[in-house]
């Protein structure tokens, strides 16, 4: 069991910089999420605490043990890999042994442990196979199985389930959970999954381009997002972002271009209306998916807005029905109802909770948010 | 398609197509028999009598087939003013060719798997250098191995070459290597490291139970490099330390009256036994190696 606290890291590979100075600290048993598109340095800055990649500058603690110059073999950690990295010629069973065979483990010890990893995660029929015999899913627990077996201080997931098919990769989602719950140690998951990340951090750190854009809890990352950024990453499908200027000339409102039906004002909520925006000020208006639903299906509430569009495209998914349309170039996606009466090409009445929309300063990309 | 070999091959049928194939077939089979031909001759002519060579039948089967000419070229045919056969200087190539094959493989191997799995800064510069090493025609470095090889004391023995074989092969098993394990996955490594394996232990544990087809390609490769030298062989032995492949020339070279074509050629099939015999054996890996080696690499 382990902190783990990276001060002013830094990772260059020649001249491009890959981690640019990043602060972070983790607590003892929590299970925090590195999520960022693609190339934002997420496996890296995991590779970094792994101490399979060496530190440009900046400190890492695991405990209270700076680990700067320390190998991976003497850190006391686990790590699974995206591709299993599984020893090809080893059985199971070897694999699952090996790092206490190199670590002279008493064989009595490792037999208990394996038989105990093993009976968690059902992989104790398995044991004399070799990789290259079992399915992904199977792979995917012996790699688990590995990592488990040593008992270490922190665990470290790179992409664990992005080789999965998508049914597996929610069982064995909620397996991970499960264990975590159980076991109580550090857990370092890197993932561009976003649902990923919402389901199983305590902590989310939102990366983009080697910097932390926002470190927080699901539900903070989900309802405060700090920046365009985080709010267009988290949430599938994504927030509907609406260019529009702020007006104070009667209620405090957004007004948002709609090509030649001329524009259309989105009240703001109390709370926003508080915010230090000033008439004319170019903002982006943030409305999620679920909070634009169709007029009257919902228990009317306060700073409801209705509005008309014509509707382009139907997407049902079963439990809910994406309708697609648009404000002037914008397109923008609702969640309805799977009942609703939509067709295509004709106008539909659309509610949307201003309480929930968020305001974003369109020159920075911050989010604007009432003085407390 | 009634036969499963022509399962999954789509073609056009008519006179047309059968006449080109008949065409192709024709045209390969004289090709195999052109390519055979010099074999034929060589293994026939070594089971005649010097009689039966000399009525002039270069083609036809011996009449009366013999080992004869065999035993002589391996024990008692007069090599230069020794007259043992070729039964040494075998043994000579034979304790030339295992070390050799044996070290450049080994090396090759923890080579190819530093500079693949152990990156480290000027990594690819000392593989373009190494990779030089297997386009150098090796006439260019006689006089310099001979002067080094001097200086080693180690001039005109087996050990000497032993050595230049070792060094000389290198340029090829590291690249062997390092196209196979450049195909490894570095979380392989990596996990390894996590386990607490060190750079041996990976590579022992690891990485060498992995590398069976590439270890296979190489010790073909390179046993068939050494065997047959007869360069480094001339150049850098002398007498009773020459490699069969320079007694063989020795051999058909000495005329004491009569030639023997017969037991010249038993010789020559005595001398490239062991390449052919590797070849029947172990012939599918090489070919599996390569290519996959060609495709990772």
């Amino acid at each position: 069991m382990a902190s783990i606290h990276l001060r002013d890291v830094w990772k260059r590979f020649g001249a491009t910089e890959v981690i640019k100075g990043v602060s972070l600290d983790f607590d003892d048993g929590e299970f925090v999420v590195l999520v960022g598109p693609s190339g934002c340095g997420k496996s890296t800055l995991l590779n970094l605490v792994a101490g399979l990649e060496t530190l440009s500058s900046g400190t890492i603690r695991i405990g209270d043990k700076v680990v700067d110059d320390v190998p991976p073999k003497d850190r006391n950690i686990a790590m699974v890999f995206q591709s299993y990295a599984l020893y090809p010629t080893k059985t199971v069973r070897d694999n699952i042994t090996f790092g206490m065979v190199t670590r002279r483990v008493p064989q009595e010890v490792q037999d208990d442990a394996l038989k105990e990893v093993s009976e968690l995660l059902h992989i104790d029929h398995l044991l004399a196979r070799k990789p290259g015999q079992l399915s992904g899913g199977q792979r995917q627990r012996v790699a688990m199985g590995r990592a488990l077996v040593r008992k270490p201080d922190v665990f470290l997931f790179d992409e664990p389930l992005s080789n999965l098919d998508a049914k597996l990769r929610i069982e064995m989602r909620t397996e991970i959970k499960k264990l975590h719950l159980r076991l109580g140690q550090t857990v370092v998951y890197v993932t561009h999954d976003q649902v990923e990340a919402m389901t199983l951090a305590s902590r989310i750190a939102v990366m983009d381009n080697g910097h932390i854009r926002q470190f927080a809890d699901p539900a903070t990352i989900y309802e405060e997002p700090v920046d365009l950024f985080v709010a267009g990453f988290m949430g599938s499908p994504p927030m509907n972002m609406l260019p529009g200027v702020i007006r104070r000339d009667g209620a405090p409102c957004v007004e948002v271009a709609n090509g030649g039906a001329g524009p259309i004002r989105f009240p703001l909520a109390a709370d926003a209306a508080a915010i230090t925006a000033t008439e004319g000020q170019k903002v982006v208006l943030g409305l999620r998916p679920e909070t634009i639903f169709a007029a009257g299906s919902r228990l009317p509430g306060p700073d409801r807005f209705v509005f008309e569009a014509r509707v382009e495209v139907i997407e049902p998914t079963g439990p809910d029905t994406m309708l697609v349309f648009a404000f002037g170039d914008t397109e923008v996606i609702a969640r309805v109802e799977p009942d609703s009466p939509a067709t295509v090409g004709e106008a539909f009445r659309f509610e949307v909770d201003m309480a929930k929309a968020k305001l974003f300063d369109a020159a920075s990309g911050k989010r604007l948010s009432a003085p407390r | 398609m009634t036969t499963s070999a022509n399962a999954g091959i789509v073609r056009r049928k008519g006179v047309g197509a059968k006449v080109g194939r008949i065409v192709l077939f024709t045209v390969l089979g004289l090709f195999c028999v052109y390519y055979l031909m010099p074999l034929w001759v060589v293994v026939v002519t070594s089971l005649k009598s010097l009689d039966e060579i000399r009525a002039g039948s270069l083609l036809g089967l011996p009449q009366a087939p013999s080992f004869a000419a065999w035993g002589k070229a391996w024990s008692s045919a007069c090599v230069g003013v020794r007259c043992d056969g070729l039964a040494p200087y075998v043994w000579n190539s034979v304790a030339m060719v295992i070390p050799a094959v044996a070290l450049s493989t080994f090396l090759g191997a923890i080579a190819g798997y530093a500079l693949t799995k152990w990156r480290f800064p000027g990594a690819d510069t000392i593989f373009a250098l190494m990779l030089f090493g297997a386009f150098i025609p090796f006439q260019v470095v006689l006089l310099p191995m001979a002067r080094v090889l001097g200086i080693l004391d180690l001039a005109g023995s087996v050990l000497g070459l032993v050595l230049v074989h070792t060094v000389y092969g290198l340029a090829f098993t590291t690249l062997f290597f390092r196209n196979f394990f450049v195909g490894v996955s570095n979380g392989i490594v990596d996990a390894a490291k996590i386990d607490g394996a060190g750079f041996f232990s990976i590579f022992f544990r690891i990485m060498l139970p992995m590398a069976p087809p590439v270890i296979v390609v190489t010790v073909i490769w390179q046993f068939t490099q050494i065997w047959n030298d007869f360069l480094f062989g001339v150049a850098f032995t002398v007498g009773d330390s020459n490699p069969v492949t320079v007694a063989l020339n020795n051999l058909v070279a000495t005329s004491t009256g009569v030639k023997e074509y017969n037991v010249d050629m038993a010789a020559a099939v005595i001398a490239a036994l062991p390449t052919l015999l590797v070849y029947v054996v172990a012939g599918k890996y090489f070919v599996r190696g390569l290519a996959a080696g060609a495709v990772k690499g």
